[in-house]
């Protein structure tokens, strides 16, 4: 398509721009992307967001680091270098589980925690030395910033945007990804 | 304004009725002589089962020691096996009577705590806790005149021939007496039941009040309450629960029954406001109240669990004879709710609730919610049961009715306060912020 025209409209309060969200989704609009310099509570929705799926990763996640813990004490404390636990030396893991239960939540906790926050950093492609993605750096300080995509309608969101409350409203070419 | 329908009435009534009809039955036939117990040995040992068990409990639970003692082993057993059958109706009785006391107290702690947190989104849920709260007064005084009843039954330190010869039990003796016990449950009761009291009082008072007076006096009196509370439940741990095994002790045992306490009252609370949402009323309720109890269960569940395994991980790692002997017991002739207990109280709730969508759907909520409170009945269970009968255990008549008395007293006197009052507490400051609750 080469180069297309794209709308950029700056807000400077949450509440109006949750707003102007609803009024530009009811004229049929495609928002395309929101920079905000903090998460607005219920923008997700208002946006038509699909519900994020971190918490089946994250579950999934901590089901590894069990097993990962099991195998880890059962290689470690009884079939490496069987040891003697509380004066109970059966050599069995099941008989022994309750001294391991402690490192079967840490690694729970563990694997979960961090394997989550980086599933986060990349499905959010953001990685060391990334060149940052908003356009305007205002929205890292008070301002909020709506990416729509005119489809050939300039005119009527230019004016839908000055109506929702928008401080200021750029168009610029960008380069089609 | 609820009214209890008759259905409900005559439901909870009937539950009494049969309970108190089933539990006196079996009261009456657990009146066997020490004849007829031999026959059910012999009965029993001709069909292969052995009962070689002979743990402390049962040691100190033989009333006549000296004068059995030159009698043989076998007449010393069926004279155990005797007083643990006569023992079985007493601790049915007190398993389901403090359950539901329990019940309530959980509530009560978890209402004081809505006040002294200034919470924003239980106020809409405070009638529930309110009428949930008024069984304390009357659920109290029944688990003590059952103590006070059950006597040696329950508690053998009340038993004198068994402290004679005791040296551990007379060395406790100086807390570990009637009198003494009496005095403190007394004081237990009426602390808590003045501050039930009072804060209901202010509750209703607020509704009519203009500015926020009575908020602010339910603020302070449950601040002071909450300290009340947390030692006085603590000691009643000691003492209706923990001294039926007079020799063992555990120093986090009055936690780990608080957790029992609150995640069975939320529970309820989550219950009865579904029961009530099902009839129409508390309109005002939204999914995220739901939502928010449902995270309690679920929090609290795991904190449950973390005191329970804190307990015994410690006692099962260092291996001290006087200590292990409370968990031997259990493992052994009581393995199935022993371990049931975990799967119902942590396993079965920690992968329904944990998924967020699911802690909204009121038929998810009910299911876990059921399998919680029998969890922790058993839990209960779990605790008097090997100290009164040992093996000599089964979940039958006695039991089932004691429950169905006890749930049956308990729907009546809560559904009777909730019809008392509005739902809705609507002069507390913070109800519309509660009505608006949106998480």
């Amino acid at each position: 398509m080469g180069s297309s025209k794209i709308v950029h409209a700056i807000y400077n309060d949450d509440d109006v721009l949750l707003s102007a969200v609803k009024m530009v989704k009811d004229e049929k609009f495609h928002i395309e992307e929101i920079y905000t310099p903090f998460p607005v509570h219920g923008l997700d929705k208002a946006m038509g967001l699909e519900p994020t799926r971190i918490a089946i990763a994250s579950f999934i996640y901590g089901c590894i680091g069990f097993t990962v813990a099991i195998l880890m004490m059962n290689y470690i404390m009884i079939e490496d270098w069987p040891m003697d636990i509380g004066g109970k030396p059966s050599f069995s893991y099941i008989e022994n589980m309750p001294a391991f239960v402690p490192i079967m939540f840490e690694l729970t906790v563990f694997f979960a925690a961090h394997l989550m926050v980086i599933t986060f950093y990349l499905r959010s492609r953001m990685w060391p030395f990334k060149n940052a993605e908003n356009p305007d750096k205002r929205t890292t300080d008070d301002h909020f910033l709506m990416e729509i995509d005119p489809s050939n309608k300039l005119k009527d969101l230019e004016k839908i945007l000055i109506e929702s409350g928008a401080v200021e409203i750029n168009i610029v070419e960008k380069e089609s990804h | 304004m609820y009214t209890i329908s008759n259905r409900l009435k005559i439901f909870s009534i009937s539950l009494i009725i049969l309970g108190a009809l089933g539990w006196s039955y079996s009261y009456v036939t657990s009146h066997k002589s020490l004849e007829e117990v031999k026959e059910i040995l012999s009965h029993e040992s001709s069909h292969g089962d052995s009962h070689e068990v002979v743990s402390h409990e049962m040691e100190s639970n033989n009333h006549k020691n000296a004068e059995l003692s030159h009698e043989s082993a076998e007449d010393k057993h069926a004279e155990h096996v005797m007083h643990q059958i006569h023992n079985r109706p007493y601790a049915a009785l007190y398993v389901a009577a403090f359950f539901f006391m329990m019940i309530s107290l959980g509530v009560l702690a978890f209402y004081g705590i809505q006040y002294a947190s200034q919470a924003g989104w239980s106020p809409v849920l405070y009638r529930v806790m309110e009428a949930i709260t008024y069984y304390l007064l009357p659920g109290a005084l029944i688990v003590l005149a059952i103590a006070i009843i059950g006597d040696k039954h329950i508690f053998i330190w009340m038993d004198p021939e068994v402290v004679a010869h005791d040296e551990l039990i007379q060395g406790k003796s100086s807390w570990l007496n009637k009198t003494w016990f009496v005095i403190r449950a007394l004081i237990f009761i009426g602390g808590w039941s003045l501050y039930r009291y009072f804060s209901r009082r202010f509750s209703l008072a607020q509704d009519t009040d203009s500015g926020n007076k009575f908020f602010k006096l339910n603020f302070r009196i449950s601040a002071v309450f909450l300290v009340f509370f947390i030692y006085t439940e603590s000691m009643m741990s000691w003492d209706w629960v923990m001294s039926v095994d007079p020799h063992w002790f555990s120093t986090l045992f009055g936690w780990y029954l608080f957790a029992s306490m609150i995640v069975s009252g939320i529970t309820v609370i989550a219950l009865i406001t579904i029961y009530l949402k099902s009839k129409g009323l508390l309109e005002y309720v939204n999914d995220s109240h739901l939502h928010d109890l449902a995270k309690f269960m679920f929090g609290f569940s795991v904190f449950w669990t973390y005191l329970w395994f804190s307990q015994f991980m410690l006692i099962w790692y260092a291996n001290i004879p006087e200590e292990v002997t409370y968990y031997v017991t259990r493992i052994e002739h009581y393995t199935i709710p022993f371990f049931g207990m975990i799967v119902m109280n942590f396993i079965f709730p920690f992968l329904v609730l944990i998924n967020s969508d699911y802690k909204r759907i009121p038929w998810f909520i009910v299911m876990a919610g059921i399998v919680i409170l029998i969890g922790h009945y058993v839990d209960v269970f779990v605790m008097i049961m090997p100290a009164t009968v040992v093996d000599r255990w089964f979940f039958g008549l006695p039991e089932i009715s004691a429950l169905a008395l006890f749930s049956g007293l308990f729907i009546l006197i809560v559904f009777y306060s909730l019809s008392k009052a509005p739902l809705l507490a609507k002069g507390n400051p913070y109800i519309k912020e509660s009505e608006n609750f949106h998480y």
